[in-house]
């Protein structure tokens, strides 16, 4: 068929009519198509890495069900990110993962207008018929750190290297520090935010600062390993690798690592809509699901410090024991969380306070 | 606050000024001699991912900055040869050049994000920065000193030498420098290399002296800022030394007042992250009110040369 209008005209009339034919014999016959919208590149070794390397994962488990997997990156969250959802929906992908929190309002926008794909927003809170939203608990990572960093830090101060004070960055800080202060009461953190997700050499710059002025532990929320490498290079206790194993970077400074692994909710989902069983839900797993995982712990640590941190990782994953029980102090040192008191979800997702320990950012 | 910290912050503030001040400097040769390029980020880029890549394969730090020049003085040749001999428009082709040299680095670093490799080493012996005091004089990778250098270089050439004269009077009026025989195509062509390759060497820093890895857009902008620089030092090298200088200060400070507290919280870290602008437009204005042959910006800036008309 040559590219004329009119033939370009007839085959948007056919792909038009095509949700009528009904899509469930459709999927049997033709592997799934499944489309990846990135807002960085997987060469991140981070959050969009983690993402890559989820699709990588959904297609060598799925195998020919799939197709291999379309992946779009460095899409802005503006109005191309609508161009490009609206592309992947055209071009036959029945199931579009949109993994960045800005893709919202567009993502609900184009869903509207292709009923029969299916939409996945990652950290989003929108839903709707054919749009999903699904998250990862860090946060429960974010504790097994902290417990590591209350049984090692010498000086009792830990820096936190974050993007910009969302909830999710937050809720990071709090069960780190909450986790530390179980093992060390008089911990403290101090978050430096520095407004950005990717400016390597100010993680490395404001590392320096904090280093500088009396922390030897560093956590970061920000995607690349700067700041694990200025730990490195001073010689301070160490820190955190963040969505992926750092250890090249860092071989003695990082303590352990949380890593992203969104593989298994990828093939959940694909395998759903395959199956014909998809529905909207929130999906918000953690630890026990395997979607949060501990690297390996450094050499270094002495093996009680493994094992406390061992104890909180299964505690988490066995359900007894959750980080964001009370009490719980906020900054100032009122009570905010009373004892016995879990905070829901929904108090979680809109955290915008911080614990006792944490040296509010001026 | 202890002297130790204030080492500290120097120390720090060196390091976060080098890059701007190396290809703030490249900058301002091109500007004298007329001809504006807003390619400095993508120059830089390029450069970044010259110096990480021959560090990664060789080892050899030196190696990686000369070939980061290389590599930054051929991006500027694209520049040149749309600019200079197509005489196409300057401001639009420097932003392609920056956009050019995002891609282009993006795609040479694929597969070599998750590779450290190691800084580039301080340039005298160890036992010369034992003492705090010495370490802020001699505890510096050789790129801090070569910013320096470069200073007071540029100033020279551009100052006293009958080449610096040339090129001056090639940015201020290019048709006079051309009725009396001097070339200024080739006078240009040489200022762009020459700024390409500051550019470049501006560049390595990222991975050699800050943050000894690579990262797509690892720049972040400080290409920019180097152009503003010029303006702001309105084209002299010493006062880009102290803008340079300045600029490294407040964005050093802005991350020790939230990561300190203290007597450096006096100061709100958003004042210490706002100084830069402010600085800026009281610079500007002051340019403004003196408006005599002190503004001193080259006269032909940015106008293509068209001898014929």
């Amino acid at each position: 068929m040559t590219l004329s209008r009119r033939n370009v005209l007839k085959a948007g009339a056919a792909a038009a009519a095509l949700p009528l034919l009904g899509t469930k014999a459709f999927a049997q016959t033709e592997p799934l198509k499944v489309g990846f919208m990135l807002i960085g590149t997987p060469n991140d070794n981070g959050w969009n890495y983690g993402h890559a390397t989820g699709a990588k994962f959904m297609k060598d488990t799925l195998g020919d069900l799939v197709a291999e997997p379309t992946i779009v990156e460095n899409v802005p969250e503006g109005p191309d990110c609508e161009r490009v959802l609206r592309e992947l929906a055209q071009s036959g992908h029945k199931l579009i993962f949109a993994t960045s929190f800005g893709y919202g309002d567009y993502v609900i926008k184009v869903a509207q207008q292709f009923p029969d794909v299916k939409f996945e927003h990652a950290t989003g809170y929108q839903r709707s018929d054919n749009v999903a939203t699904y998250n990862a608990r860090f946060h429960e990572g974010r504790a097994v750190c902290g417990t590591i960093a209350g049984h090692l830090s010498k000086t009792g101060k830990a820096g936190y290297i974050g993007s910009f004070p969302i909830p999710e960055v937050v809720m990071g800080i709090n069960a780190f520090v909450l986790a530390a202060r179980k093992v060390n009461p008089e911990f403290t953190i101090t978050p430096v935010y520095i407004s950005t997700w990717n400016d390597p050499a100010k993680e490395a710059d404001a590392d320096r600062a904090m280093i500088d002025q009396g922390i030897d532990i560093i956590a970061q929320h920000t995607d690349g390993p700067a700041a694990l490498q200025v730990a490195e290079e001073r010689g301070i206790v160490g820190g955190f690798g963040q969505g992926a194993d750092m250890a090249a970077f860092a071989p003695k400074a990082q303590l352990t690592s949380i890593i992203d692994h969104w593989g298994p909710t990828y093939v959940q989902s694909a395998q759903a809509v395959i199956d014909g069983t998809w529905t909207s839900a929130d999906r918000w797993p953690g630890l026990k699901e395997g979607e949060v995982q501990i690297g390996p712990y450094n050499e270094s640590i002495p093996a009680d410090v493994v094992a406390a941190a061992e104890a909180v990782k299964n505690g988490q994953i066995d359900g007894s024991f959750n980080i964001f029980t009370g009490p719980i102090n906020d900054h100032t040192g009122a009570e905010k969380v009373a004892a016995g008191v879990t905070l829901t979800d929904a108090e979680l997702l809109s955290m915008d306070w911080y614990v006792e320990g944490v040296n509010p950012p001026a | 606050m202890s002297p130790e910290l204030i080492i500290a912050i120097i120390v720090t503030v060196v390091g976060a000024s080098t890059p701007i001040l190396i290809a703030a400097l490249g900058e301002l040769v091109v500007e004298r001699s007329g001809v504006l390029n807003l390619g400095v980020e993508g120059m830089m880029l390029v450069g970044a991912i010259t110096a990480f890549v021959v560090v990664f394969l060789t080892g050899n730090h030196y190696l990686a900055i000369l070939l980061a020049a290389a590599a930054g003085l051929g991006t500027s040749l694209i520049f040149g040869f749309l600019t200079l001999s197509l005489s196409a428009n300057q401001t639009a082709t420097g932003l392609a050049l920056t956009i050019f040299g995002t891609g282009f680095s993006a795609l040479a670093g694929q597969g070599y994000s998750a590779r450290p490799v190691t800084l580039l080493g301080p340039l005298f012996p160890s036992e010369l920065a034992t003492h705090p005091i010495w370490r802020v004089l001699f505890g510096y990778s050789a790129l801090v000193y070569f910013a320096l250098i470069m200073v007071v270089a540029i100033w020279w050439f551009l100052k006293k030498t009958r080449a610096g004269l040339i090129l001056r009077a090639v940015g201020e009026n290019d048709l006079s420098a051309h009725s009396i025989g001097y070339s200024v195509i080739g006078v240009r062509y040489l200022a762009v290399m020459f700024g390409g390759a500051m550019a470049g060497i501006a560049g390595a820093c990222f991975p050699l002296l800050l943050t000894p890895q690579w990262a797509e857009r690892m720049t972040a902008g400080r290409g920019w800022i180097a152009v503003a620089l010029v303006v702001f030092a309105s084209w002299r090298p010493f006062r880009l030394l102290a803008g340079a200088y300045l600029f490294g200060l407040v964005m050093t400070m802005e991350l020790y007042a939230k990561a300190g507290g203290g007597p450096l919280s006096v100061v709100p870290s958003e004042l210490w992250a706002a100084l830069p602008y402010l600085a800026t437009v009281a610079v500007l204005v002051l340019i403004s009110i003196r408006r005599d042959a002190s503004t001193n910006a080259p006269a032909c800036l940015g106008k293509p040369f068209l001898p014929s008309n």
